[in-house]
């Protein structure tokens, strides 16, 4: 008996031991290159646990349910506002980011919105929320001069209608969805008015019977085989079926396109639990992130832009040169960016989609 | 005093496993929602007597105001029973030509369909979504012979839903029936025959009844699970599938709302209360009747 607690406690110490070795970071899914971890593991000595997720309400639910036993996370924006306030997160220790300037500040400026001062988070990648396309496959149903770069292509019912028998995909966001929605309408999709948000219901439910999933990962795989001829998602993961397509060689041509009526822009920042086990790994694994040729090694592999101003050097031009990712002054000034509901509102809004998705 | 100890270990063990967890559930469908960790309130550090007070039956309520639910509760039975049905259909014969294999072969068999249980039903289920996609094996060997032209949607549809449910819990259906035809006396049916029914007419007058416990105990270990099932209507069916599993994982981690959650649970648990007290005393019948 005795030899037996003995062990135990020899159990309970190793364990304690690995703890502070150990780094888990909870990240999205194709989100990084991995051989970005085992360099993190042979630079730091520590052992690093890395495990994603493929939606931000997923993530919301762990944080809020609270120790969830992650280091780091990868919430975005409006979502990293929310949490905030809820008190989900601790405050950057500075003196650990050594790395910390090669930020760039016109990405801080506008994740400032999120987190004032950006005091809780440094920020990972960017993007837009897109069309992504089946080029050859929307051609031949809809014709040379398909709207690939238009909204009318994924809120039509008349082109959706026929697009249906190849598969169309939309992603599981309300936030996401909702305001593109209302951007198709001419409304303002930051809105927060429960009148103009009823809006954006007909227009999705006009469409949802084409819709054969809403997922927010699925459709990277399903673009690149062909399954599927056109997603509405986030713009590296298109950019990643494209490239997939090409790799695999099978006649499939992806093409990403921000929509012209205005895209969503958002921010996924990287920040601690307030229950962080190892709160000091976690500040070195930010670290290592905000190391200009690191971050440039994961955009270069999931074709997302960054917020490192220092990286930019080491991106090569499939990524920087390209609008797509790296938006010019005049595709800037056609994104727009959200904010988060009010919780009287957020239940309207999720209501709102659970109709939507289901269909009654 | 050694008899009551005995006594109390499954009381014990009911009340750690299910009615502690139950009164949790209860009391987070009663709270209100809101933007902290944990995401409801109140809570325990509120003192439980302002705690008590500021429960309510709000949302109950609101399961009821918003016709979701009721919708989703019927179709996740409509399901639940269509598949149920189904797999007693194929289960059945299946079972009977167990029970009617030479007695060598029996372990054998039973091996083979208890078999699929040694890896995860997670991956059994996902092999499915290869089986049944677009570009899956099934349209390409359709494809291939000519059957058909166009590659079958089967994916994403309540079909594949019904296709993982059967084949899921089939194992769960042969099992009880194969065992109640197993005891099934083979001069019972030799004495029909011989006072002249017909094979088929034997089969319905003295097989089906005497294996009819069997075929309770199969359905409802079938369908009890499928009522409440999320893994297979998640990776199988689409966006117009509607299975109160699935408004559950919704309410939970995407609408981040734990109350109505809980609530949607706790009506869940009150529908599965019947077929589960019908199976407790069917089972309790037999065991009388065999003693």
């Amino acid at each position: 008996m005795k030899k037996m607690m003995l062990s135990t406690a020899a159990i309970v110490a190793l364990t304690g031991a690995a703890m502070a070795d150990e780094v888990r970071v909870y990240n999205w899914s194709d989100y990084i290159d991995e051989e970005l971890l085992t360099k993190f593991e042979e630079e730091t000595g520590l052992k690093l646990i890395y495990d994603v997720f493929d939606s931000n309400e997923v993530l919301e639910t762990k944080m809020l349910a609270g120790s969830s036993g992650y280091d780091v996370v990868v919430p975005s924006g409006t979502f990293l506002q929310r949490q905030i306030s809820a008190g989900a997160f601790q405050k950057l220790d500075t003196s650990k980011l050594s790395n910390a300037e090669n930020l760039w500040d016109v990405v801080e400026a506008r994740t400032a919105q999120y987190d004032p001062g950006n005091e809780y988070s440094i920020n990972y990648m960017w993007g837009t929320t897109g069309i992504g396309v089946n080029v050859g496959k929307v051609q031949e149903i809809l014709g040379e001069d398909a709207p690939m770069g238009s909204l009318d292509l994924i809120f039509d019912p008349a082109n959706m209608e026929k697009l249906q028998a190849c598969g169309v995909h939309f992603l599981d966001a309300p936030t996401e969805m909702i305001p593109a929605a209302l951007k198709y309408i001419g409304e303002d999709p930051d809105s927060h008015d429960p009148d103009v948000l009823a809006k954006a219901e007909p227009i999705l439910t006009a469409v949802r019977p084409y819709v054969q999933k809403f997922h927010n990962s699925e459709y990277i795989n399903a673009l690149a085989n062909g399954d599927i001829c056109v997603a509405f998602g986030w713009s590296g993961d298109i950019l990643q079926a494209r490239d997939r397509a090409a790799e695999a060689e099978n006649g499939v041509e992806v093409a990403y396109n921000a929509p012209s009526e205005g895209a969503l822009m958002w921010f996924d920042q990287m920040a601690i639990p307030v229950d962080a086990p190892n709160p000091e790994g976690a500040h070195k694994f930010l670290n290592f992130i905000l190391d200009a040729q690191n971050m440039a090694q994961a955009s270069n592999y999931v074709y997302y832009a960054n917020g490192n101003l220092a990286s930019q050097e080491f991106l090569v031009e499939d990524v920087i040169g390209d609008p797509a990712i790296y938006p010019d002054a005049a595709t800037l000034e056609n994104l727009y960016t959200t904010t988060p509901y009010p919780a009287r509102v957020q239940r309207t809004v999720t209501r709102m989609w659970t109709k939507v998705k289901s269909g009654t | 005093m050694r008899r009551a100890v005995l006594i109390s270990v499954p009381y014990v063990w009911l009340l750690a496993l299910f009615l502690i967890p139950f009164a949790v559930v209860f009391k987070i469908s009663l709270s209100d929602i809101a933007l902290a960790i944990p995401p409801y309130t109140p809570t325990a550090k509120d003192g439980i007597w302002t705690m008590l007070t500021q429960l309510d039956f709000e949302n109950f309520v609101f399961l009821t105001e918003d016709d979701l639910y009721w919708k989703a509760y019927v179709s996740s039975l409509r399901i639940a029973v269509i598949s149920t049905i189904l797999t007693l259909i194929v289960g059945y014969p299946m079972a009977y030509a167990m029970a009617r294999a030479p007695s060598e072969w029996r372990p054998t068999l039973l091996m083979l369909v208890i078999l699929p249980f040694w890896t995860s039903f997670l991956i059994r289920v996902y092999a499915w979504v290869g089986i049944l996609s677009g570009e899956g094996f099934l349209n390409q060997f359709l494809l291939w012979t000519g059957v058909i032209s166009d590659p079958l949607t089967i994916l994403n549809t309540n079909t594949a839903v019904y296709i993982g449910i059967v084949y899921t819990y089939l194992p769960f259906m042969i099992l009880p029936i194969y065992s109640a035809l197993d005891r099934l006396d083979g001069s019972l049916i030799e004495a029909a025959e011989d006072l002249g029914c017909s094979r088929i007419k034997a089969f319905w007058l003295i097989t089906i009844p005497l294996s009819k416990n069997g075929i309770i105990a199969g359905c409802f270990l079938v369908f009890i699970p499928a009522l409440g099932e999320f893994v297979i209507p998640s990776l199988l069916g689409g966006s117009g599938t509607l299975m109160i599993g699935k408004v559950l994982f919704e309410e939970f981690f995407s609408n981040r709302d734990w109350p109505v959650a809980s609530a949607v649970a706790v009506i869940l648990l009150l529908i599965l209360i019947i077929p589960i007290v019908l199976f407790q005393r069917n089972e309790q019948r037999q065991a009388e009747a065999e003693q």
